[in-house]
């Protein structure tokens, strides 16, 4: 038994001493292998009278057992540790910058974005969008809109125009987005509700003036419309578009040639703070758009009969209440391109404007 | 338009307030666009100086010694000439802002002695140019008592900014009319006494230019006395921010505020013989009363003598006969003018003034008359003399318009309710006459209201008057259904392509539409440009043929301010000619530097690469797949437009016809000319040319079979001329079993010397999806066999060993 014993004392320490699985192995096949130590003295157990085999059967075959387990106790410390040792060697610096997505880069502009928050609104009150050319004639720029010739009020839109054609006439660029009116009216019967999001452009330069610009035109005709539901739709759309539950308007009569009676809107708001203007709040009145009921000259020439249908029109800047809502203080940055601006301004791609989820985040 | 409060309320019988009048007018259609209340007069007042002696230490200067009507009397130091004991002036203390010096005072040492305040001149109160001395006040000035009060400088000044319809309200007459109709007073009467003369006008008149001239007064006043106006007329003009000339010129200058009634006034010892309005001859020159010498043209209606153009009618009179203090006879005119013209004249020679405003907006022709009466009265009141009778030419009377107006047209239009008889009680004070007891009235339109025409002025007429904050807004029903989609397919492409390229790491910008014509030229392809006959700069001088030069210069603008890996893209017009179906929808792009898809400049994990002909692809490629182009079915041709490199670039097309895009790395000119610098790549897509897709019974989609049977990828390497296209070998590989073989890929390229001269390798991986059965070896060996026998056949590419 001492031999035992010792084989068992000196297997186990061989195993503590092993270093690695391999070494563990090497372990495993001396002591249990064909050849191991243990496996012969297994073999010998053959050769025995029965009353030795009754000792030294459970005594060898407990040593088996007993070293077994050592071995797969000692292989699981030795996995562990391997494994511990491959991660500590896998590590990396986790503060490495990564690259940010092409979404997360990428930009849209505000311009197009205040176009979307405005279409999700007038969507909703039932208006499609409507279209027209930037290179127009002047029938459809002026003289359809009521603006009769050599009138000053055509002198105040600074125009830019083309070189004659052939039959002396010459085309201009849109001074607005009001020949619009005139060409959906040719195209389509009432009822009508449009609104018209443009390039529109003025012989003007300055840090408010651009010479081209963005304009938004709506329009409504139909058979009863009046200036009661405009001041409606406009006051709906400013608390919808400017994301304040009230907000005080001002209609004042004004003067338009394409409208009559014409009005012009002021908001009330808040320019205490530098830089920033707050609505629904405050003591100043700003300036937001022109609108009136559409002149019956005007409804003559897109070919309806002005005692039959009636309608209100409106214009107003889209840079102009992109700036006032989003702050930027200077128009002729829009058109520069600069990508910190557009990176500061714009939005992200999938920020899209809804009325479900809200027109801005 | 400036006018006073007093001034104002000379027309207007009222107890309102400022600020009641202010907001009053602002909400009939009269927009006050500023209010100077006089506060920064406020602190100066009336004070005496006790005794002044001489500085020091300085020649010029007086120490002095002012009682400014409370406490001791302060010491002063003065340069002015006319300082000295016993006079009064006006006064300022320590901590007056003064105006007309832009400085807050503070007790101060001038050479070596305190001064406590400052005796001050006109100009530095800015109430004239005047500046030789202090203000000298009268003896019973009282000493203490507010200077601007007591010299009545304290009268408001209330600016609007008129809209181009109301000439009526040019004057304040016009505008306390209005005032007076919306409640707020009573209106004076206007009406103007003739003055009744000895004799005949001397001065003959004919109008040979009838057209521009309907009518035309004149009269002499002999023996007047010319020199400054009084001081409350020369007060007014220079609260208005007219300059005061001399009574004769002063007058016609108030008239033409008091009542919108433009004048002017003829030294008659100047003008030679009668007087003939006519157009002007070519190349006719006058040296105008702003002392510059204008050329003249056949449009322009002009007043002559025999000395030749004496006046440009209605806009500004000359120089030769105008009057001065030395005038003793002056013609005073009063006339009516064509307002096309007056416009026309204006900016043709580029005159401002506050006689062209009021005749391009068109005066009133029955105060032609009145207005000369109401001139000669005052001329005969501050100059004296003696008056001929008035000579009238032209004049043939107003026929008023009449409107017919159905009083249901007021709730028809603005939803208000207005009782009839309010409505034409609200016409009635402004002047409007109307007639009848029906429901339909005629309205008689008065004569210097030319602005209404309809019966929706009238309208506005009330609805202003009424007032406009009464209109209660009404719920417009929009829909009793829930909403469809609203956007046209062209609409949604516009707001796809942007967000696809958005999401693809690239800024969306917004350039000009116009560009300069030396960049329109490069990417024009030959067609004629649209050139604008009146630009801003020459940058800005012609229409873009394409949106590519917009967004080049863009990025080159970000890379000179040290930005140089930029992607830029737009979706806008672009113009082809001057027809509205010749701007088409582009949406285009640019990357420069290693601005690429998936990352840009340098990483510790891999520097990205200089953009190529393959980004431009692979965004132009994306924007057509966001726009619904059938991706499948488009053709990619080598080579584009001109601007492009000719070898790295590339047209999409659908069929043989329809281009829907072009991409590539831009030609070394094209940079070179647009001196900008690259890499940069770009690319173009015709969103109007993408076919609509068709009309769809329902929103399902086709039938999708998954395959129970493993897919199994199989790579093949071909070496071909390298002529070969991709396109070409990817093709016919699909083709040789287009029911086993869903997709195939090229997965390397290579060319060296180990291939021979002209050759390149293709290597490509072809992906198998058995559908029916496990596929064996044989078949897959069969497979293969197939697929390199018809490349061998469509490419001429033999299987590399």
């Amino acid at each position: 038994m001492d031999d035992l014993d010792q084989l068992e004392k000196s297997i186990l320490e061989e195993i503590s001493a092993a270093g690695d699985e391999q070494a563990l192995e090497n372990v495993r096949i001396s002591a249990l292998g064909k050849k191991g130590t243990i496996s012969e003295k297994l073999k010998t157990l053959g050769a025995m009278t029965p009353q030795e085999r009754q000792v030294m059967g459970p005594a060898i075959n407990g040593l088996k057992s007993r070293v077994s387990d050592a071995l797969s106790v000692r292989r699981s410390a030795l996995r562990d540790a391997a494994i511990a040792a491959r991660l500590e060697r896998e590590k990396v610096d986790v503060t490495l910058p990564v690259p940010r997505a092409p979404a997360e880069r990428g930009r849209i502009h505000p311009i197009t974005q205040v176009i979307d928050e405005i279409t999700a609104i007038f969507g909703d009150l039932g208006f499609s969008i409507a279209e027209g050319p930037d290179i127009e004639t002047d029938h459809y720029n002026f003289t359809a809109l009521n603006f009769p010739e050599g009138h000053p009020a055509r002198e105040m839109h600074d125009t830019f125009f083309f070189e004659p054609d052939e039959k002396g006439e010459r085309k201009l660029l849109r001074t607005h987005t009001s020949p619009v009116q005139i060409r959906t009216m040719e195209a389509q019967k009432p009822p009508i509700r449009i609104i018209i999001p443009g390039k529109t452009y003025r012989a003007d330069s300055d840090a408010t003036h651009t010479p081209m610009f963005h304009q938004l035109e709506g329009l409504v005709i139909d058979k009863t419309a009046n200036i009661a539901n405009m001041k409606w739709v406009l006051t709906e759309f400013c608390k919808a578009y400017f994301e304040v539950p009230q907000l005080t308007m001002r209609f004042r009569p004004s003067f338009f040639p394409f409208t009559e009676p014409s009005l012009e809107v002021d908001i009330q708001c808040d320019r205490s703070r530098p830089g920033e203007v707050r609505f629904g709040e405050g003591k100043d009145w700003m300036e937001i758009l022109g609108c009136g009921m559409v002149h019956p000259n005007v409804l003559r020439h897109g070919g309806l009969d002005p005692d039959e249908y009636q309608g209100f029109a409106w214009g107003m800047g889209i840079d102009r209440i992109a700036m006032l809502k989003y702050g930027m203080p200077d128009l002729r940055a829009f058109f520069d391109a600069d990508v910190r601006w557009l990176q500061h301004y714009g939005f992200r791609p999938l920020d899209l404007p809804t009325l479900f989820g809200g027109l801005s985040s | 338009m400036k006018f006073t409060l007093s001034w104002l309320k000379e027309h207007l019988e009222t107890e309102a307030t400022l600020d009641e009048i202010v907001e009053t007018l602002t909400m009939i259609g009269l927009e006050v666009e500023s209010v100077d209340d006089k506060a920064a007069l406020k602190p100066f007042v009336i004070a005496k100086v006790l005794t002044a002696e001489k500085h020091p230490d300085a020649d010029r200067l007086k120490v002095l010694s002012v009682d400014t009507g409370s406490g001791a009397p302060v010491q002063v130091v003065c340069g002015a000439p006319n300082a000295r004991a016993g006079l009064i002036g006006a006064f300022a203390a320590p901590g007056t802002y003064v105006p007309g010096i832009d400085t807050t005072l503070a007790v101060g040492k001038i050479r070596g002695v305190e001064s406590h305040g400052m005796m001050c001149s006109e100009r530095e109160l800015q109430l004239s140019d005047e500046h030789t001395g202090i203000i000298d006040l009268a003896e019973d000035a009282p000493v203490g008592k507010s200077f601007a009060e007591w010299a009545k400088l304290d009268d408001p000044v209330i600016e609007i900014g008129l809209t181009p319809n109301r000439p009526d309200c040019t004057g304040v007459h016009g505008i306390a009319r209005d005032l007076a109709a919306a409640g707020l007073g009573t209106l004076k009467n206007g009406a103007v006494e003739p003055v009744k003369g000895v004799g005949e006008c001397p001065v003959n008149v004919t109008i040979e230019a009838p057209e521009l001239c309907p009518g035309f007064a004149l009269r002499l006043v002999r023996g007047v006395k010319n020199g400054p106006s009084p001081r409350w007329l020369q007060q007014r003009l220079i609260a208005i921010g007219l300059r005061p000339i001399n009574a004769l010129v002063d007058i016609t200058n108030y008239i033409t505020f008091d009542r919108g009634r433009p004048l002017h006034v003829f030294d008659a010892a100047k003008v030679k013989g009668d007087l003939v309005i006519r157009r002007a001859k070519k190349g006719e020159t006058v040296l105008a009363l702003d002392a510059r010498e204008y050329e003249l043209n056949e449009q322009v209606c002009v007043i002559a003598d025999q000395s030749g153009v004496e006046s440009i009618a209605g806009v500004m009179g000359g120089e030769a006969s105008g009057c001065d203090e030395t005038t003793t006879d002056v013609l005073i005119e009063s006339a009516l003018w064509d307002p096309l013209n007056i416009a026309r004249t204006g900016r043709d020679l580029g005159i401002i003034t506050d006689a062209r405003y009021r005749f391009e907006r068109g005066v009133d022709p029955e105060f032609m008359v009145p207005g000369l009466e109401l001139a000669t009265r005052m001329v005969l009141d501050l100059c004296g003399g003696e008056t001929s009778g008035a000579r009238v030419v032209g004049y043939k009377g107003h026929t008023p318009k009449v409107v017919s107006f159905p009083t249901a047209e007021v709730k028809r239009l603005t939803g208000l309710d207005v009782p009839r008889e309010e409505s034409l009680a609200i016409l009635s004070r402004l002047g409007f006459e109307p007639q009848g007891s029906d429901d339909v009235v005629d309205v008689t339109v008065p004569s210097w209201r030319p602005d209404v025409d309809g019966k929706a002025d009238l309208v506005e007429e009330v609805m202003r008057i009424h007032g406009v904050n009464q209109i209660e807004p009404q719920v417009m029903v929009s829909k009793d259904t829930v909403g469809g989609r609203i956007l046209t397919a062209s609409q949604i492409r516009m707001r796809a392509a942007k967000r696809a390229l958005g999401v693809r790491g690239m800024m969306e910008a917004v350039t000009w539409s116009f560009i300069a014509e030396e960049h329109a030229r490069l990417f024009s392809g030959n067609r004629k440009l649209i050139k604008l006959a009146n630009p801003i700069t020459s940058d800005m001088s012609t229409m873009r043929p394409s949106l590519l030069p917009g967004l080049i210069a863009a990025a080159q603008r970000n890379a000179d301010r040290g930005f140089a890996d930029v992607a830029l893209f737009e979706v806008s017009g672009a113009y082809e000619g001057d027809r509205a179906e010749d701007q088409r929808r582009v949406a285009a792009g640019v990357r420069r530097g290693t601005a690429r898809l998936e990352a840009r400049g340098r990483h510790w994990s891999g520097n990205a690469a200089p953009v190529d002909v393959f980004e431009a692809k692979a965004d132009a490629l994306a924007v057509l797949e966001a726009c619904g182009a059938p991706v499948d079915k488009l053709q990619i041709e080598a080579g584009g437009p001109e601007w492009y490199h000719p070898g790295r670039s590339g047209t999409v097309k659908l069929g043989p016809k329809i281009i829907l895009a072009t991409f590539g790395e831009f030609h070394p000119k094209t940079l070179e000319t647009m001196d900008v610098s690259g890499p940069l790549c770009g690319f173009e897509i015709f969103i109007d040319a993408i076919p609509e897709p068709k009309a769809r019974a329902t929103r399902t989609k086709s039938r999708l079979d998954l395959s129970p049977f493993q897919a199994v990828k199989r790579d093949f390497a071909f070496v071909v001329d390298n002529t070969v296209e991709a396109t070409h070998l990817t093709r016919a590989a699909a083709a040789a079993d287009k029911k086993l073989i869903s997709d195939v890929s090229v997965f390397d390229v290579f060319e060296g010397p180990s291939l021979g001269e002209g050759k390149k390798s293709i290597a490509i991986e072809v992906t198998i999806q058995p559908t029916e059965r496990t596929l064996t070896d044989e078949d897959f060996e069969a497979l293969a066999g197939r697929i390199v026998e018809n490349i061998g056949k469509q490419t001429g590419g033999v299987l590399r060993s």
